[in-house]
């Protein structure tokens, strides 16, 4: 495991000049089509000057009419051309609009896309990768909010990448896009107009990080000069961003000093950094935005259980109900920093 | 273009394969499921007589038979030991033993068990060919079964939209599994077609000369014009879908059975032709099915 330590400071969230996602995946997105004539671009509604329904592919159409393709509303049948453009060596990336329509491609991604390679004998490859925003709070509602990215979680030769603002979201979207195989990459739309973290010199509640792993890390974040913390938040996305003010607070008011490991690969998934983290604290919060049910948290869980380790383990998901559109009931429905913080007071009890 | 005799050893070869098929289920080599080809010869042998090696074939679960008459017309010529020995879930297989009967890939030839999805693959498989101006065209082959798969509407909207070089074979052979096409599909064929502005051929016929002149037309079409074309052929399956589930009576097979591809084509060969096509097909697909039978089976990798 390939570790690298840096620090952050955490009100880099708020003012920052550091560019935004979605400005990181635009140019991602540029810089692929600009250096690699095998990539193409698929998806409804993302020729300029409209540039897609949260603009990542802004500017892209017009720079390369050739190939960035704006399609019928066929999610479907977009995602197998691409997989039929992929077969036959071109690196295709295609926009999903919402991610709840990804339930519309199920079928390419589990019986097609993902099964050539292994079916076919490690003769083939499917260098594809499908984008999309999950996620609530934008008051989107039940079929424009969830986070559906657990349905596709554990399909055999799927990778499931999920961006956050501490990593380079572009950068990890250019590793996808180098992949020989199918990608399934998640971006919350929260994400989409937060500034990436910038490294700085420090305070008390500075964060001490560790990045596992080069292509997709996994971060571990510890609070800087404290021996030792008695609490790990796992996350992944936009809730990395509740889950630090979670562990602020829990900071300031109760003393709790909280690990944070955060997971930029979902699907499949290394243990290890994790399971690190927990010989430290022994205890364990799961904290993601899909529904609690047999969800990301649950395969976490019996992960650790099956590795023997003694903790104390809890999940904070979303409810299991459809997404509400009304304000108040979305916030009940969904994560919050007051839920997570609840929680890990339960937890810290135990 | 392929010859009478030619046309016939191919026709030959896929039928006395798919019997050497069935007939080993019962021996117990063979294990699962396949879909017999039987009946529907003449499309295959006459559709891949008129076809590009280089072009791109994707098939779908009844595809022994394209797979075999693709082989053919190949320079490199068929490989039926290979597909028996897929079949037979060995290390030899096409893909190792890892795909089976409707799971194949080999040079420019994929096929996939799920209806309709394979569709819009095989459209962006003809997408890829015309960026790179290879000039060779793609070949999706369905069923009128498949006609109820929503998925082959949003492909044939995008192959036409798009100028898309590739050609959408439909088998109709009356059955989608045991339920007839009057139960399945509302209007026409054709019009699935036209109404996104694709031209189609169509033809009810076993001869195989009638399906290898509409076939060049088709073909001849999609290279020329770069665009999609659908070549409708009414068939007959003369077995069951897979394996005992014909619900057919027998009055109704046997009248089918008149129009067997090998007998329509057969007068066009003399006796002595047809004598040595025979004893060539018996030797390859003996010898194919004992050194399949003879092959070991896979080992499981390492996957993590």
């Amino acid at each position: 495991m390939k570790v690298k330590s840096f620090v952050i400071h955490l009100s880099s969230f708020i003012y920052s000049p550091m560019p935004t996602v979605l400005e990181s995946l635009n140019q991602a997105l540029h810089h692929a089509l600009l250096t690699d004539e095998r990539v193409y671009l698929l998806g409804e509604d993302i020729l300029d000057p409209y540039g897609g329904a949260f603009k990542v592919t802004r500017g892209l159409s017009a720079k390369f009419p050739e190939r960035v393709l704006t399609t019928p509303i066929s999610e479907a049948a977009i995602v197998g051309v691409a997989s039929g453009m992929a077969l036959r060596s071109l690196r295709p990336v295609v926009e999903i609009m919402f991610g709840d329509f990804v339930t519309l491609i199920a079928d390419q991604l589990v019986n097609h896309a993902t099964k050539f390679r292994w079916m076919y004998n490690d003769m083939v490859r499917v260098p594809l990768v499908v984008r999309t925003p999950m996620g609530g709070g934008r008051g989107y509602g039940p079929t424009h909010s969830q986070s559906l990215e657990k349905m596709f979680l554990g399909v055999p030769g799927l990778r499931v990448v999920a961006p956050n603002t501490l990593g380079d979201p572009g950068q990890l979207l250019a590793n996808a896009i180098a992949e020989d195989d199918p990608v399934l990459f998640i971006e919350h739309k929260l994400l989409y107009t937060r500034p990436l973290l910038q490294a700085s010199q420090g305070d008390l509640t500075d964060f001490e990080i560790q990045q596992c792993g080069e292509t997709y890390p996994t971060y571990v974040l510890r609070i800087s000069n404290l021996e030792s913390s008695n609490l790990t938040l796992a996350t992944y996305g936009y809730n990395f961003e509740l889950v630090c003010q979670a562990a602020l607070e829990l900071l300031m008011e109760r003393e709790i000093f909280c690990e944070i490991v955060l997971f930029s690969q979902l699907s499949p998934f290394d243990i290890a950094p994790l399971l690190d983290s927990l010989r430290r604290t022994r205890r364990l919060l799961t904290v993601e935005e899909g529904g609690l049910t047999l969800g990301w948290g649950a395969e976490i869980l019996a992960r650790l259980a099956e590795s023997g380790i003694q903790a104390n383990m809890r999940r904070v998901a979303a409810l299991d109900l459809p997404i509400a559109n009304s304000r108040p009931l979305e916030d009940a429905i969904l994560p919050s920093v007051e839920k997570i913080v609840d929680a890990a007071l339960a937890l810290h009890g135990t | 273009m392929t010859d009478n005799f030619a046309l016939y050893r191919i026709m030959l070869l896929i039928r006395r394969f798919e019997e050497r098929l069935l007939a080993e289920f019962s021996t117990g080599k063979l294990v699962g499921t396949t879909h017999a080809y039987i009946g529907q010869e003449a499309n295959a042998a006459g559709i891949f007589s008129v076809t590009d090696a280089q072009d791109v074939i994707f098939s779908n679960h009844r595809c022994h038979g394209h797979f075999l008459a693709y082989g053919a017309s190949s320079p490199q010529g068929s490989d039926p030991y290979r597909l028996a020995a897929e079949l037979m879930g060995k290390a030899t297989g096409l893909v190792g033993g890892r795909g089976g009967s409707q799971h194949i890939h080999w040079r420019n030839f994929y096929s996939n068990g799920i209806q309709g999805g394979i569709l819009p693959v095989a459209t962006g498989m003809a997408l890829a060919e015309k960026v790179k101006k290879s000039g060779q065209i793609a070949l999706a082959f369905l069923g009128d079964g498949t006609l109820g798969e929503g998925v082959l509407y949003e492909s044939l909207n995008i192959a036409s939209l798009w100028n898309l070089p590739i050609l959408f074979v439909v088998e109709n052979n009356r059955y989608a599994q045991t339920t007839p096409i009057e139960l399945a599909v509302s209007g026409t064929i054709a019009g699935r077609f036209t109404a996104f502005g694709i031209p189609t051929l169509e033809r009810d016929t076993s001869d195989v000369l009638e399906i290898q002149a509409a076939a060049l037309e088709a073909v001849g079409s999609v290279r020329r014009n770069g665009r999609p074309f659908g070549l409708i052929l009414h068939t007959n399956r003369f077995s069951a879908h897979s394996k005992g589930d014909d619900t057919r009576s027998a009055a109704e097979i046997a009248r089918i059975r008149e129009k067997d591809p090998l007998l329509i084509h057969a007068p066009r060969l003399t006796d002595a032709e047809r004598a040595r096509a025979e004893s060539e097909i018996a030797a390859i697909i003996e010898d194919a099915f004992a050194q399949a039978t003879a092959d070991p089976f896979p080992k499981m990798k390492d996957e993590r």
